[in-house]
């Protein structure tokens, strides 16, 4: 009887082994199966590409399109897209570079470029020199004097305000040619804060945090005169990032927090303006159309102030690039894409998609809202009059975190010039660790 | 079912078939190494590589993305760490910043001093601001990570603790719609810690929820900006913590309760004590393995506190709510300093470690 059972037992062990290593088989197989891009002659030249606009659905869309059009305008190449979301894109991007899998198109934020052009995860761009001068220089990138990604837009900052709240306490309406001066600004936000209608005068987007700390507020430094590193040498922060003028940035900013005009703890979502308790929103072109539709023709759209170097805006947003570790064919099939997708036709999609200043003139010319005359025409100007790009260095990442900190620890309360001094001693130990960036 | 298995195992001895029995144990012993073999390449996998990598990786000099190759440096990012200086100054003028900036001079990157790369911990200046003694450390964000770290532990492990076992006796007792009050204790469990961050950051924005509910019951309230003020915000994560956390041990304390057998508490009924005696002489000696597990599990995911700084304070305001998961997350992502990320996760392995045995030591039965 036992013995019986037991070879039952057995058989049904052996049964079960042998299918367990055949679902083994069919896994591995698969596995090897998808790894595995093998293609005939006949078949297009697959290059794959990634996406940081996962959740985008306007800017996904576009960029579906064009491949789309793309892939059916010519038979040698066929661009495969891969969507990320924005969070965790960048660290995609580095874990595929360790493990060697990085895609052939890369999307890259303008700042970030060459810092992985320096890691060796892109190599130089091709595209024809009549597309890359009709380009505004906010949407190239350049490192080495090498151009290693063009973008389809470029964002600008600017200040939203209403015309009636400026009426009401009699300010002056700034213009490009006269912006407000620092004098001339803090009036202004006393007035919005002692005419007792408003939770907070200002809204400086603080609550958002990472890249945003830089792109926003070191053009408010670059205008007081300092700046994020010394630019000619790129090997030292010091007495640039905390100098004089720097420290009369951290303090004034620093004012505007501790004097009730903005909200040290403001948080992510900035719907204040829009719902009417905050009067002056600072922010990027995106966010205008929102306060558009609720405003209407009230809703003004402001250059930054002048604090004694001229205003002074970010440039450069998200480009196309082609990484290192794009095939020969590949890359020439990569480089056509980019130009393909660079069209003027996909340009204006992608201004009236996502609301982002077309990257040629000609575009500008067919978006409605930035043709000249149109309602945010005004940021094109301020990209045209007043950008500035974040340094061009391999050693941005760590400034920007760097600044980061010290912004916001000086939003905080804390003393500024010691802030300021933390950031460049972090900047400069890590430039030395890092060997210059060379 | 038992008892067929233990018939059939007495046959076998009656029965005696060596050679049956030995290719049974050596086949249950295959077939045992196929059910861990799973578990055993996930953990490979997923732990004990990564472990080794950070402990590794802690003494080179490892970028996140760089071109140069990784270098061996030893003790450098420990020394750099938990290097930590006292350091006089004298000087003539009466200008505290004065004597600033000479201590600025010996930290200064390049300085060439031994302070060099130091940043000020903290300070004590004298009245006529003549001298001053500055405590240095090669990392003081360390510290003050180190700080408010075991500060949330400390605070967190016997609140949360103690309050999921009045939480665990009160749906213990027979009341009515007991499972009700069980689910909804438990819901915050099972919600995303990211989700919950997310909402009490708005709840406790200075006209937020809590702020409104503070106003409309304390008269002259005003209001306050939790997260951004650096005596609130720590405190305001722990409530945040406790709130979403107390479900789980809660559960873990009830099923403690349920091993506690009747017929005790019908003896001490019998022998006439009260409900707090019973608790006293009944309950908790029979809850004591489930105190240490409790204690144990919640220490570690205290020193553990990173999501909810990541999402709503970023360390701030002013360094008030930086944690040691947070610093090393920072350092190796943002900082891309992946080797100096690592050997701070080696400090931190050794923190817990310590914690958990200390905790063993003083837990350890008598009996």
């Amino acid at each position: 009887m036992a013995g019986e059972t037991i070879h039952k037992k057995r058989e049904k062990g052996k049964t079960m082994r042998r299918v367990t290593s055949l679902v083994a088989i069919a896994v591995v197989s698969g596995l090897a199966l998808t790894g595995c891009s093998s293609s005939s002659s006949a078949e297009p030249t697959k290059v794959t590409m990634w996406s940081h606009a996962a959740g985008n659905e306007q800017e996904i869309a576009t960029v579906e399109e064009a491949i789309k059009d793309f892939n059916a305008s010519q038979t040698d190449y066929k661009v495969v897209l891969e969507k990320f979301p924005q969070e965790s894109y960048n660290d995609s991007i580095a874990a595929a570079a360790t493990s060697d899998t990085l895609p052939c198109i890369v999307d890259v934020d303008g700042p970030i470029m060459p810092n992985w052009a320096w890691a060796g995860y892109m190599k130089p761009i091709s595209i024809s020199s009549e597309l890359e001068n009709s380009l505004l220089a906010g949407a190239k990138g350049y490192y080495n004097g090498e151009l290693y990604s063009a973008g389809a837009w470029d964002a600008a900052l600017g200040i939203l305000t209403r015309a009636s709240y400026l009426e009401a306490i009699g300010a002056r309406v700034p213009t490009v040619d006269a912006p407000w001066t620092q004098a001339e600004f803090d009036k202004v936000l006393a007035d919005l804060d002692a005419s007792g209608d408003f939770d907070y005068a200002i809204d400086w987007g603080n609550g958002w945090t990472g890249e945003w700390f830089p792109y926003a507020y070191s053009p408010l430094l670059q205008s007081f005169g300092g700046d994020l590193i010394d630019r000619d040498t790129f090997e030292s922060a010091d007495g640039v990032v905390n100098g004089a003028e720097a420290v009369a940035f951290g303090e004034w900013f620093q004012g505007t927090f501790s004097k009730g005009y903005a909200n040290k703890k403001q948080t992510g979502d900035r719907t204040e303006f829009v719902n009417g308790t905050i009067a002056i929103q600072y922010n990027g072109n995106w966010a205008v159309k929102d306060a558009y539709d609720k405003y209407g023709d009230d809703l003004l759209i402001l250059p930054p102030v002048d604090f004694g170097n001229g205003p002074k805006i970010g440039a450069a947003s998200w480009q196309f690039g082609v990484s290192s570790s794009c095939g020969e064919t590949e890359s020439a099939g990569a480089n056509a894409f980019i130009e393909y997708i660079l069209q003027d036709k996909y340009i204006v999609a992608f201004a009236n998609r996502i609301g982002l200043i077309p990257a040629t003139a000609a575009a500008s010319a067919e978006v409605p809202n930035y043709a000249p005359g149109g309602a945010f025409a005004g940021f094109v100007d301020f990209s045209n009059d007043f950008a500035v790009k974040r340094p061009e260095t391999p050693a941005y990442l760590f400034i920007s975190s760097a600044f980061e900190k010290a912004v916001a620890d000086i939003i905080n309360g804390a003393d500024v010039q010691r802030s300021l001094d933390t950031a460049a001693d972090a900047i400069d130990g890590d430039l030395a660790d890092n060997n210059y960036y060379k | 079912m038992k008892e067929k298995l233990a018939e059939t195992g007495r046959k076998m001895n009656a029965v005696r078939l060596p050679f049956l029995e030995q290719t049974l144990v050596a086949r249950e012993a295959r077939a045992g190494v196929y059910y861990v073999l799973p578990a055993v390449l996930l953990l490979l996998v997923f732990l004990v590589t990564p472990v080794i990598l950070a402990f590794t990786l802690g003494f080179t000099d490892a970028r996140l993305s760089s071109p140069n190759p990784i270098q061996m440096t030893g003790m450098d990012n420990f020394s750099q760490l938990l290097k930590v200086a006292k350091l006089d100054m004298q000087q003539a003028s009466g200008d505290e910043n004065d004597l600033y900036d000479k201590v600025r001079e010996q930290t200064k990157p390049n300085s060439g001093s031994e302070y060099e790369g130091m940043q000020i911990l903290s300070e004590s200046v004298s009245d006529d601001k003549k001298s001053g003694s500055y405590i240095l450390a090669g990392d003081p964000l360390f510290w003050k990570s180190l700080k408010n770290t075991l500060y949330f532990a400390l605070i967190v492990a016997p609140l949360q603790g103690g309050f999921a076992l009045l939480l665990a006796l009160l749906v213990n007792s027979k009341l009515k719609g007991r499972v009700f009050f069980r689910t909804v204790y438990f819901l915050p469990v099972v919600t995303s810690m990211v989700v919950v961050s997310i909402l009490w950051l708005f709840m406790y924005e200075e006209s937020g929820l809590v702020n409104v509910v503070l106003g409309s019951v304390i008269p002259g309230y005003q209001p306050i900006s939790f997260l951004g003020n650096t005596t609130t915000a720590m405190p305001a994560i722990m409530v945040m913590s406790i709130w979403q956390g107390v479900g789980f041990h809660m559960l873990i304390w009830l099923s403690g309760l349920q091993t506690i057998p009747g017929e005790l508490y019908e003896a001490a009924k019998v022998d006439g004590a009260n409900s707090l005696k019973q608790f006293q002489h009944v309950t908790w000696p029979g809850l004591r393995k489930t105190f240490i597990f409790i204690l144990v599990t919640i220490s570690i995911a205290a020193l553990g506190l990173f999501t909810q700084i990541n999402v709503m304070t970023q360390g701030g305001p002013l360094d008030s709510t930086t944690t040691l998961v947070y610093h090393a997350y920072r350092e190796g992502f943002r900082n891309q300093r992946i080797g100096y990320s690592s050997a701070i996760a080696i400090a931190f392995f050794a923190i817990v470690v310590t914690v958990s045995i200390v905790q063993r030591r003083l837990t350890r039965d008598r009996d």
